[in-house]
């Protein structure tokens, strides 16, 4: 499961800087001829991996696909990375859902979006499954009520650290900061719905323009 | 007909929920425990505690916990693939739309504009974990070697997760 390719996912930790033969980093679906070629089983198993860690929420899935998909496999670019986001956050259903199904998709078309899916779920349907049968045992359990309990604290690092990672090369002039700063009060303290955001700052950018991110 | 109407009603959860996660809840709970009489709210607390201590998508985890308990295995995965559905299809759709349109100057304003959102979005959802997390000094010292592993030793976020998991149990139980 860690055949990962190292050398091609440090590049792209730094996709933005352009510096690999000028070609075009934004290419949102398709996959880039540059970047190594995801087979369906990769994918699989690397969603797999995804879905049995995604604990605490939807959003811990982010730093796990940043790390294993964006940097160790360098399937996507950091930038694509971002737009699959908003993309996935504007659109109906489980993030964790929609953000594989756009990974998958980018990566292999359709058949790429089922592996892909069906790799995140099934960790999910078989521990319930499993649970189920055991449920009072399990949900009453102290260790595991210990251990959820220190697992939380985590994913607020992770996701923070997730934020920090994916804001570098995107949020680089005073009015993209302005913009990420208000999204971020909106969602987080005056609790207005997430695609409501995305959407009123993609009409921001259609009419305005932001600056400083082309493309 | 009890698989269809699972499939069709979590397939109504899947298509009307935005935000994801907690956002789903109130809905299970009109279209499961008051719409269709499922469940009772006593067993919906207890699907909600066990997705929060369960990896996955807490929608994902509902729908195969209810199906389970309507109609076995094979419920489970039934309501679990119609939660999934309006996601594949919505995304599908997405993807494919904005791969037609890839090299438009209108789309890469958008773009341009939802970015930095999305960035302030994931913020933001650091902020609503850290609300129920950080809730005295025990959490906030896990938080701490949590940074330190992250930021500093540059740990796998797995890795981080499972450290800080047996890190619980060792301090809160």
């Amino acid at each position: 499961m860690r055949r990962s390719i190292i050398i091609e996912g440090d590049k792209s930790m730094d996709s933005t800087s352009t510096s690999d033969s000028g070609r075009k980093i934004d290419k949102p679906v398709g996959g880039d001829q540059n970047r190594p070629r995801a087979s369906l089983a990769a994918l699989f198993w690397t969603f797999l991996r995804i879905g049995a860690f995604t604990i605490g929420g939807g959003y811990v899935m982010v730093p796990l696909i940043q790390r294993d998909i964006v940097e160790r496999r360098g399937w996507i670019g950091k930038r694509d990375f971002v737009d699959i986001l908003a993309v996935s956050q504007t659109a109906p259903g489980p993030l964790a859902v929609n953000t594989s199904v756009y990974v998958g998709y980018t990566l292999r078309g359709i058949r790429g979006a089922m592996a892909a899916v069906v790799g995140c779920i099934l960790p999910s349907i078989i521990i319930i499954l499993l649970v189920a049968a055991l449920f009072d045992q399990i949900s009453s359990s102290n260790y595991v009520r210990a251990a959820f309990a220190g697992i939380r604290p985590a994913v607020v690092v992770l996701i923070a650290s997730a934020a920090i990672k994916i804001g570098r090369p995107v949020v680089r002039s005073r009015v993209e900061l302005a913009l990420a700063a208000a999204a971020m009060i909106l969602v987080a303290f005056v609790r207005v719905s997430p695609a409501l955001v995305v959407t009123a700052a993609a009409v921001y950018g259609l009419l305005v323009g932001v600056g400083g991110t082309k493309g | 007909m009890i698989l269809l109407n699972l499939y069709l009603s979590f397939a109504k959860v899947g298509l009307f929920t935005f935000g994801g996660g907690y956002a789903m809840l109130p809905l299970i709970e009109s279209e499961i425990i008051h719409g269709r009489g499922w469940l009772t709210v006593r067993e919906f607390t207890d699907i909600v505690a066990i997705a929060e201590v369960t990896p996955g998508p807490i929608a994902v985890n509902s729908a195969t916990f209810v199906g389970y308990r309507l109609a076995g295995a094979v419920g489970g995965i039934v309501a679990t693939l119609g939660v999934v559905t309006p996601s594949v299809i919505i995304v599908l759709a997405l993807a494919m739309l904005a791969s037609r349109f890839e090299n438009s100057d209108r789309l890469a304003r958008v773009k341009s504009g939802m970015r930095p959102a999305v960035v302030g979005l994931i913020a933001a959802a650091a902020f609503s974990v850290a609300r129920v997390a950080l809730v005295d000094s025990k959490s906030m010292m896990i938080a701490a070697a949590a940074a330190v592993l992250v930021f500093w030793a540059k740990l796998d976020p797995i890795v981080v997760l499972a450290i800080s998991g047996l890190l619980g149990m060792l301090i809160f139980s």
